[in-house]
């Protein structure tokens, strides 16, 4: 683990060099405790895939309190690595009309249709990160059978609840905005909604599980045709 | 009770201080560019420092009061008049309803605030009114004010006029220093290349806006092309692929994949939003400490200000 200053306010705790639903949990783990250790101190928190972002108050503490606090506080935290986080289940409508590039991923895996929509509601994926735009959380890891390059060209509007493939990533998009990920279904459930509470069914270091459903419960669930 | 917006400008945005402890669900900060523009503006009126104003963008912003307030412009120095009549900025001023509020378009710098006594009143989004265009959150419809737009306010009674005088008024050169604390990945960039960094002039591009600043200038090379996404704070200074540094502001996004060579000091950043495509900047390398010190000395700068008391015109 490092920790290091990499602003007026901002602390950096690189928890591993690489990403892996492990060191997703612990990065969980280190946000939950980082709120715990800094109280009011703390300004705001950006968990990612292998790092903990913590920004605090500067009129209130300083770079090396923080520091020391984290260090000592979270030394304890990387012997229960695998605790916390819940199931979600995110129900999804795949191929045809609702996911346009199920073919596209088919092609390139060699694999029919309903092997990849086995293989994809078969896992189990951890939320590694959440950005890019409100509620957009970034599921790993896709098996390497199914994991599929972004498009050449971005769309310029993915739908909002499309369940999407890159790499060895999946996502279900929160809003209407441009991407190039490849849309293999649709999700009814909104993954970001201002009004509600919480506002996002996940949270970092979650479990993710896909479940499949056809058009009519899409419908039934309050899902909206793109 | 309200301020009627005529003309909106080229980008006016309701702004309270900014979004915070909502990053965990991607939600960016917001919240004024030049945040020490802001506050005097704030201090002048009496408010409280998370009031609610309006950020405006070059100018251009006409209102029209539907109550009697008090208001404040403060920042990028543009012409302000109240019924044709021409007003200094970095002042008090009563208005009445009816009257009508013109700015100009900016002389000095780009970012200017216009205040009312006890703030406008938007009901917060995620604790915050501040706009995020991007997201679609804060302000009146997370969107920037158009023609027609209502912003509530309290009827206020004739507020104790204050100015700050002259000698403390900021200067928007067309040229700035940032302050910059190396860090994140500032090892992988080879020592030649942060010494190029550090000693070129930059110039600001035509792509800038409320996320970043784009800055044009020799490429300088990473010896990693892209990271592993981790959070972004304030000022952070990414250089993507092409070697030419973005400097992250108020809506940036959160997590990001391009090496990092530090993060610029919030002081300075304030002062970089304040500049055109084509304004000058340079880097200069602190400790974290000695960025610790400075934010301690602006903020007793920022409330020792002296506000002179003035007398209540209204024409």
């Amino acid at each position: 683990m490092q920790i290091a200053s990499v602003g007026e306010n901002a602390v950096l705790v690189t928890l591993a060099e690489t990403s892996s639903p492990e060191v997703a949990a612990q990065v969980g783990a280190a946000a939950a405790a980082a709120r715990r250790l800094l109280g009011n101190d703390l300004v705001d928190l950006v968990p990612s895939y292998a790092t903990l972002l913590v920004l605090f108050d500067p009129y209130r503490c300083d770079h090396a309190s923080v520091r020391t606090r984290l260090r000592e506080g979270l030394a304890q935290l990387a012997t229960d690595s695998d605790s916390g986080g819940r199931t979600v289940e995110l129900p999804a409508w795949y191929g045809g009309e609702a996911g346009p590039d199920l073919t596209r991923v088919a092609e390139h895996s060699g694999l029919p249709e309903q092997t990849i929509i086995e293989l994809h509601s078969g896992a189990s994926y951890r939320v590694y990160a959440i950005g890019f735009a409100p509620g957009f959380a970034y599921l790993g890891d896709v098996d390497p059978r199914i994991a599929t390059p972004r498009l050449s060209t971005p769309r310029q509007r993915v739908p909002r609840g499309a369940v999407a493939i890159a790499d060895r990533q999946t996502a279900v998009y929160p809003a209407p905005s441009p991407g190039g990920w490849n849309l293999i279904g649709l999700c009814p459930l909104r993954l970001f909604n201002p009004q509600a509470e919480p506002c996002m069914p996940v949270a970092m270091g979650d479990r993710v599980r896909f479940r499949p459903i056809g058009r009519e419960e899409f419908l039934d669930l309050g899902g909206e045709l793109p | 009770m309200s301020l009627r917006v005529l003309e909106p400008g080229m980008l006016s945005l309701l702004q309270d201080r900014g979004r915070f402890g909502q990053h965990g669900v991607g939600l960016t900060t917001g919240g004024p560019l030049d945040a020490e523009a802001f506050l005097l503006n704030q201090r002048l009126l009496g408010n409280p420092e998370n009031a609610t104003a309006i950020e405006i963008s070059f100018g251009g912003l006409v209102l029209e009061a539907e109550c009697d307030t008090s208001l404040c412009v403060t920042g990028a120095s543009l012409p302000l008049d109240i019924n044709g009549r021409e007003l200094p900025p970095w002042e008090v001023h009563p208005v009445r309803a009816g009257d009508r509020i013109r700015l100009g378009y900016s002389e000095r710098g780009c970012r200017s605030y216009l205040g009312v006594a006890g703030g406008f009143a938007i009901p917060p989004m995620f604790g915050s009114s501040a706009t995020v265009v991007r997201e679609g959150i804060g302000g009146l419809r997370g969107e920037k004010l158009a023609a027609g737009d209502r912003l509530p306010c309290a009827s206020r009674p004739a507020h104790p006029g204050r100015r700050l005088p002259r000698a403390w008024w900021p200067d928007y050169a067309d040229e700035v220093t940032l302050r910059v604390i190396p860090g994140y990945q500032v090892a992988d960039f080879p020592t030649l290349q942060q010494r190029r960094f550090f000693s070129l002039r930059w110039t600001v591009g035509q792509r800038s806006d409320r996320m970043g600043y784009r800055l044009e200038g020799p490429a300088i090379t990473c010896e990693r092309q892209g990271i592993l996404s981790e959070g972004i704070c304030l000022g952070a200074i990414q250089v993507p692929a092409d070697g030419l540094p973005i400097v992250l502001l108020n809506d940036r996004q959160t997590i990001g994949g391009y090496p990092k060579i530090g993060a610029a000091l919030s002081l300075d950043t304030a002062r970089l939003a304040q500049l055109r495509p084509g304004g000058g900047v340079r880097f200069r390398a602190i400790s974290p400490e000695e960025a610790h010190n400075a934010l301690h000395l602006a903020r007793v700068r920022l409330h020792n200000a002296p506000l002179e008391a003035t007398e209540n015109r209204h024409g």
